[in-house]
């Protein structure tokens, strides 16, 4: 560049006007980026939360598609052939070994699927009844979680948005509910409601699911739901004194408005959190109380009850026990770490 | 500042009383008096500039306006027309917005700026079309001076200034008669604050509207408004024209808030002598008998301590609350 001597300036005849071109150039639009951009960003950076993700979704997968094509079904037990005597061959067989019928046809030359895990005392594919019962575990895990999230999203906004009395009252039936034992509840209700259930649901599609399912579902409403109203209850308490809602009120916006537009949305954060974390704890539920007896209806399988069964056989076929135990373990696992990895990545407190 | 003026008030306040109740201790409460007995009216047309020192009960009085609490008492008239039950709050929420003080806490960071502006439109149905609504939206962007290509972007892109815009865009979208503005310049850095209440000027020539200005800043306070009403500890104190009260303030408080004015002649600013007050404001939870300012008021007489002075008009159009009035120079 030419600079002046004296001054030390540059010589302003050395300037050229910009071309659109260069104007064009200069100004560079951002793309908006949202709130939730950013989180997603953020939690692609967590690697175990990366891992647990696809660990769940795999699992999940699996568990819807594979018994579709898998050769073997849940129910079935392999000895059992109709207007035959029962072939116990086929029961308590250990991992990739065959029943009398298919080791003769094997020996014709025909393929036959091989039963990954053995098969249980009557002969069943062990394999299809894991992924049966991860099946179910998920979907108990899911729909209670669901239940929760509606009936505490509810609960909590109201209570948290009306504040006063409303608000005194709605906390004080959450501690009520809160300081019942509810292990004890949970099997006191589902005995119950098993009682007054089994009639009302008979012949029904739900009934191959089992009155102790449907139990577990309303005892998890009845019961779960008051640790996730308290938290949306806290985070509205603080949002409501916002000016942003202030402002809705002035434009003459109704408590439903005010709720839907700009608390839930802003609060969407500790909502998916502790939802994802609400999973894992109703996949234990299930699984203790079908461990317990108080699951599913046989021959649906759960994890829990799995479990259970394999019990009666733990010295010679530990693998029973281990294998669902595992599946548990690793759904329970990589659902918390997810959850943990959603916390720290659209949690604004947590990352300043 | 426009030319239009009717005789007949927009709003009228009569004697609106704005009271908190505080728990003591239990179940005992006390009421904190934020305002205690204010009455004023705003002509079509016309900006009144409230001013006083921080926790005066400005604010409350803004927002007990357009019934964001519910009054203790009093009477809030528009266009002759008491403000009573629910249907009449629907029918001003259509003709009294506000414009808030912070223009962080007052945009919802979840809203692009379209949804924001739009948000009283769709509050009351004021579209039949989605594509009424965004031409609705871009005018008023276009109002406020922000560009259209802002409409899809998130309130935390924007700067102080444009927050603000988007805020005014949004008290504007129903198409308003009297804007409440609650301190709208004084989260904004000088420049900024010329370039709004320029463009607040412009919208109340351009839209005939009327305003009350709520401000703790006396020069943006004169520069915007038509008449000034000067409140201490939740009661007005003296209320007269922009230039009546700065150049002939009555009130012992008022003469002191004007003296606190910066001059930006020096020579003039020696001349001037500060009024400096002693002690703090009361606590409008332990405000003082009779007259409210009495404590720190050097005028201060035992007919202060008895009664609280009548609000009343000394000069044509200048209204002033002190029982010593004759001996204040």
């Amino acid at each position: 560049m030419n600079l002046k001597k004296l001054s030390m300036h540059p010589d302003l005849d050395c300037f050229a006007p910009a071309s659109e071109a260069e104007k064009e150039y200069m100004v560079q639009m951002r793309p908006s980026s949202t709130f939730f951009k950013d989180g997603v960003k953020r939690l692609m950076k967590n690697k175990i939360a990366v891992i647990s993700f696809f660990v769940i979704v795999i699992i999940t997968l699996c568990s819807i598609i594979l018994p579709m094509f898998w050769p073997y079904k849940y129910d079935q037990m392999l000895g059992v052939r109709p207007g035959r005597p029962v072939n116990s061959s086929y029961n308590n067989l250990a991992p990739f070994e065959y029943g009398e019928k298919e080791l003769e046809r094997m020996a014709e030359g025909e393929k036959i699927f091989p039963h990954i895990f053995g098969t249980d005392a009557q002969g069943r594919d062990y394999f299809i009844r894991v992924v049966y019962g991860a099946r179910i575990s998920l979907a108990v895990g899911f729909f209670a979680s669901l239940i929760v999230l509606v009936i505490g999203l509810t609960v909590g906004s109201i209570s948290g948005y009306c504040g006063g009395k409303v608000d005194i009252v709605i906390m004080r039936i959450v501690d009520i509910i809160y300081s019942l034992p509810d292990m004890l509840m949970v099997i006191l209700l589902s005995t119950v409601l098993k009682e007054v259930l089994a009639p009302l649901i008979a012949g029904t599609v739900l009934e191959k699911l089992g009155v102790n399912m449907i139990s577990l579902f309303i005892v998890f409403g009845l019961l779960y739901w008051v640790s996730m109203s308290r938290q949306i209850r806290g985070q509205i308490l603080s949002l409501r004194e916002q000016e942003y809602v202030l402002a809705a009120q002035a434009t003459g916006a109704r408590g439903k408005w005010i709720i839907m537009k700009h608390l839930l949305p802003n609060c969407i954060s500790v909502v998916v959190i502790s939802t994802a974390l609400q999973i894992p704890s109703a996949i234990f539920t299930e699984s203790y109380l079908s461990f317990l007896g108080l699951g599913v209806n046989a021959p649906m399988p759960s994890l829990g009850s799995l479990a259970s069964d394999a019990l009666n056989g733990m010295n010679s076929y530990p693998y029973r026990l281990v294998i669902p135990a595992i599946v548990i373990s690793l759904i329970v696992l990589s659902l918390n770490l997810f959850g943990d990895g959603l916390r720290d990545a659209f949690d604004p407190k947590l990352n300043g | 500042m426009s030319e239009i003026r009717n005789e007949t008030p927009l709003i009228e306040v009569r004697n609106l009383k704005e009271h908190f109740p505080i728990q003591v201790s239990g179940l005992k409460t006390k009421p904190l008096k934020a305002v205690d007995g204010v009455s004023f009216s705003i002509k079509r047309g016309e900006t009144l500039g409230l001013v006083g020192e921080s926790g005066c009960g400005k604010t409350t009085v803004g927002r007990t306006i357009l019934n964001l609490y519910k009054p203790t008492s009093g009477e809030i008239i528009y266009d002759g027309k008491p403000i009573k039950t629910a249907a009449d709050i629907k029918e001003f929420r259509k003709k009294a917005t506000m414009v808030f003080q912070d223009p962080y806490s007052s945009l919802n960071p979840r809203m692009t700026v379209a949804d924001i502006i739009g948000e009283p439109l769709d509050v009351h149905k004021l579209y039949k079309t989605k594509e009424e609504r965004q031409a609705r939206i871009l005018e008023l962007m276009d109002y406020v001076g922000l560009n259209s290509e802002h409409a899809a972007r998130y309130a935390h892109e924007f700067s102080g200034g444009q927050r603000q815009r988007i805020g005014i865009a949004r008290a504007l979208a129903v198409n308003p008669e009297f804007i409440v503005c609650d301190e709208p310049v004084s989260a904004l850095d000088v420049s900024i604050q010329a370039q709004v209440i320029n463009m607040f000027q412009e919208l109340q020539e351009k839209l005939g509207l009327t305003y009350l200005f709520i401000a703790h800043d006396l020069l943006v306070v004169r520069h915007i408004s038509d008449r000034i009403a000067v409140m201490y500890l939740g009661k007005m104190v003296e209320l007269a024209d922009a230039d009546e009260i700065y150049d002939h303030p009555m009130h012992p408080y008022s003469k002191s808030l004007l003296s606190s004015v910066p001059v930006p002649d020096p020579n003039i600013a020696r001349a001037n002598k500060r009024i400096i007050l002693e002690g703090d404001i009361p606590s409008p939870l332990n405000a003082p008998s009779g007259c409210p300012f009495r404590t720190r008021c050097r005028y201060a007489t035992d007919v202060c301590a008895q009664s609280m002075p009548e609000f009343k008009e000394v000069k044509p159009g200048h209204f002033c609350a002190c029982h010593n009035l004759e001996n204040v120079d």
